[in-house]
């Protein structure tokens, strides 16, 4: 029997939880699973905090079977994942600056978001931060940030070379924590969804989607087939505007500016497209419970289809610049590379995770609708390095183009939204979303007058971060943007 | 290679014809201009982008100001890599309180003249995020003088197009 099945036959399910299985367990079976990370029978989704409980999300390996796992805590404290399973570090270190949870074993107990700067914040967090000691000869620090030279998002990296090569990178976020979470209690599901679309701006349309589907799933509400092929295509438009615009921002970090020129064309006419289908350029607000605000109408459908003509005028030329480039392909083969072994220990999902050979895509494998009736295929690379990244966003957007162009062709006509079966009884929903970085995670535990007792969301940058640190280890300082952008992780969908 | 730069010599840009400035914002700057040290800097400003804490939906709009259809270079704005090297400080986010030292310091490193326009619902007062523990009340105004709001979430490129027109308008 696989290591899920076996952990839930043994627990105290929870009723109400949807549309996967919650259970209780004891602290036996909670390191039980910890070992089953370590040992790679289990993907760690997900692992954060109430003020009583910690829970887990859990992915078997083997079965592909999904659960939350549940331990309580009445005297605040739970036995560290992390101490075995490196993955968790850092959301443990988060659950105690956000609800006070002590990961009993843990070896790294640095505050994480805190930085002292909270009025309840805690007394360690006030005291300097404790980077980790490099010793060496001729090694030297760099220290960059939390304001970048570029137009990014703040967070703090460390670098420590021998000469021009990287032996160690630190990262510190926590720099735009602006407590999305803490907000989502209390608030109603309006409020809620528009607090899940602005956790990551890149991805708006991902957390739009995956909140709207897990206050689904827990309210036991179907949403009309028009919302739900709509919902797709939106998220389908996201991920071709942000791979378009970071295919040519990773070239650009390779000081090769043409291709960014070219994609930035491509990047502004989804966006304007966008917003004459939806309204919004980046079609913030447009999923929310129920449905979606925002109607397709003919005009609409005109536009997007004279955009995916557009793309394919002018992408496959691009395509083949980058592959004719050999001065370009000296930058990005080979560096960055990131080993198999990591992608999976951490999850890591989207283009990272498979340009290193993991292969996952929540809308394969975790399917939801309307992916279970479309066509496309996941694209592979076992190579990890910048270069592989790059490929695999290549080849996304041919399959977005393609699952925009059959989601047009069959869209079903009817209504958009469906009111929310409110006032029954408190209840829990689990969604993932496949974002354009990788899967989205939202657990939402809804009070009985339908407000928000506790709203989670796991951005995929949380699994992607740390193997960032790796992946540039040996590598030269100069290569660092190139590294940073070809993984592109969310600063803000971290930070909370 | 070739064939994509040739091409780019033959076809028309696909550049837009500049918006007029803000004249909201332009009535806003001619009182803030006013207390500044006034001084030509013939028609040309550097900015530096500080996001204090936003979602990063705002800095993917200030990208697509440099794209070929707003070509901000063309009015002689450009963003530079350092507050030692700007006029303008172009500030995202709802000022959490884990950015608020870092944008003061920005600001301080910064020379005069200077000017501070705030971009996005956040930076006015804090938008969805107000009220939060994690943010400064009040916004990005709380810690350093805003001389021009330019509001939307994000804000559309034409918009921060048109705010900062008027910028160069207010001090020319």
């Amino acid at each position: 029997m696989a290591v899920l099945s076996e952990a839930l036959a043994k627990a105290q399910p929870c009723p109400a939880h949807y549309p996967v299985p919650r259970a209780v367990v004891g602290a036996e079976a909670w390191k039980q699973a910890a070992q089953g990370f370590a040992e790679g029978r289990m993907t760690l989704l997900g692992l954060w905090g109430e003020r009583d409980a910690a829970h887990m999300a859990v992915r078997d390996t083997e079965e592909g079977s999904i659960a939350v796992l549940s331990l309580l805590c009445p005297n605040g404290r739970f036995p560290s994942v992390g101490a075995v399973h490196p993955p968790a570090v850092r959301l443990e270190r988060t659950m105690r600056d956000l609800y006070g949870l002590i990961a009993d074993g843990a070896k790294d107990t640095r505050p994480w978001l805190d930085h002292g700067k909270w009025p309840h914040s805690r007394a360690e967090a006030r005291a300097p931060y404790d980077f980790l000691p490099a010793e060496g000869e001729n090694l030297h620090h760099i220290v960059v940030g939390p304001v970048h030279a570029g137009i990014i998002e703040p967070g703090n990296f460390r670098f420590t070379a021998g000469g021009e090569t990287i032996v160690r990178l630190e990262e510190r976020l926590g720099y735009v924590h602006k407590g999305i979470e803490g907000l989502m209690a209390g608030a109603d599901l309006k409020r809620g969804a528009q607090l899940a679309g602005r956790t990551s701006g890149d991805s708006t349309v991902a957390y739009a989607f995956a909140f709207a589907r897990a206050a689904e799933a827990a309210l036991g509400c179907e949403v009309p087939p028009r919302a739900v092929w709509l919902r797709a295509l939106m998220a389908e438009l996201e991920r071709l505007a942000n791979h378009f615009g970071d295919i040519g921002a990773i070239c650009n970090d390779a000081a090769f500016a043409l291709m960014h020129a070219h994609t930035g064309v491509l990047r502004e006419l989804v966006l304007r497209t966008c917003d004459a289908a939806f309204g919004h350029r980046l079609m913030r607000d447009s999923i929310v419970p129920g449905g979606v605000a925002h109607d397709l109408d003919d005009r609409g459908v005109a536009a997007i289809r004279a955009l995916l003509a557009e793309a394919r005028r002018r992408f496959p030329p691009l395509v083949k610049l980058y592959d004719d480039t050999a001065s370009l392909q000296d930058r990005t083969v080979g560096t960055g590379r990131l080993s198999l072994e990591l992608a999976q220990q951490y999850g890591a999902g989207g283009f990272v995770g498979r340009a290193s050979g993991r292969n996952f895509d929540a809308r394969r494998d975790l399917v939801y609708a309307p992916y279970d009736q479309l066509h496309f295929t996941v694209p592979i690379r076992n190579d990890g390095d910048v270069n592989a990244r790059v490929w695999i966003r290549i080849h996304e957007v041919e399959q977005s183009l393609g699952l925009i162009e059959q989601i047009l062709d069959r869209l079903p006509a009817g209504p958009i939204t469906v009111p929310l079966p409110i006032g029954s009884d408190a209840c829990e929903g689990l969604a993932l979303v496949e974002g354009f970085r990788g899967d989205v995670l939202v657990w939402l535990h809804l009070n009985r007058e339908g407000t928000i007792a506790r709203c989670h969301l796991r951005d995929p940058s949380w699994f992607q971060w740390p193997l960032l640190e790796a992946a540039i280890e040996g590598n030269i300082v100069a290569d660092f943007p190139l590294c940073n952008k070809s993984f592109n992780c969310s600063y803000s969908g971290h930070d909370l | 290679m070739r064939k994509h730069i040739f091409q780019g010599m033959i076809h028309a840009p696909l550049t837009e014809a500049a918006p007029a400035p803000d004249d909201a914002a332009l009535a806003e700057l001619a009182q803030a201009v006013e207390r500044t040290a006034r001084r030509r800097l013939g028609r040309s400003l550097a900015i530096r982008e500080v996001d204090a804490g936003s979602c990063n939906g705002c800095e993917l709009e200030i990208h697509a100001l440099n794209n070929a259809f707003y070509d901000l270079e063309r009015f002689g704005l450009r963003f530079v890599a350092s507050p030692r090297h700007a006029d303008v400080l172009l500030v995202t986010g709802p000022l959490t309180q884990n950015m608020c030292e870092a944008l003061e310091r920005t600001y301080r490193a910064t020379p005069d003249p200077k000017w501070v326009v705030a971009a996005g619902d956040c930076a006015i007062d804090g938008g969805l995020f107000a009220g939060s523990p994690a943010c400064v009340p009040g916004s990005i105004g709380a810690a350093v003088p805003v001389d021009l709001y330019i509001r939307g979430c994000p804000p559309r490129p034409i918009d921060l197009l048109k705010g900062l027109l008027a910028l160069l308008e207010a001090q020319a």
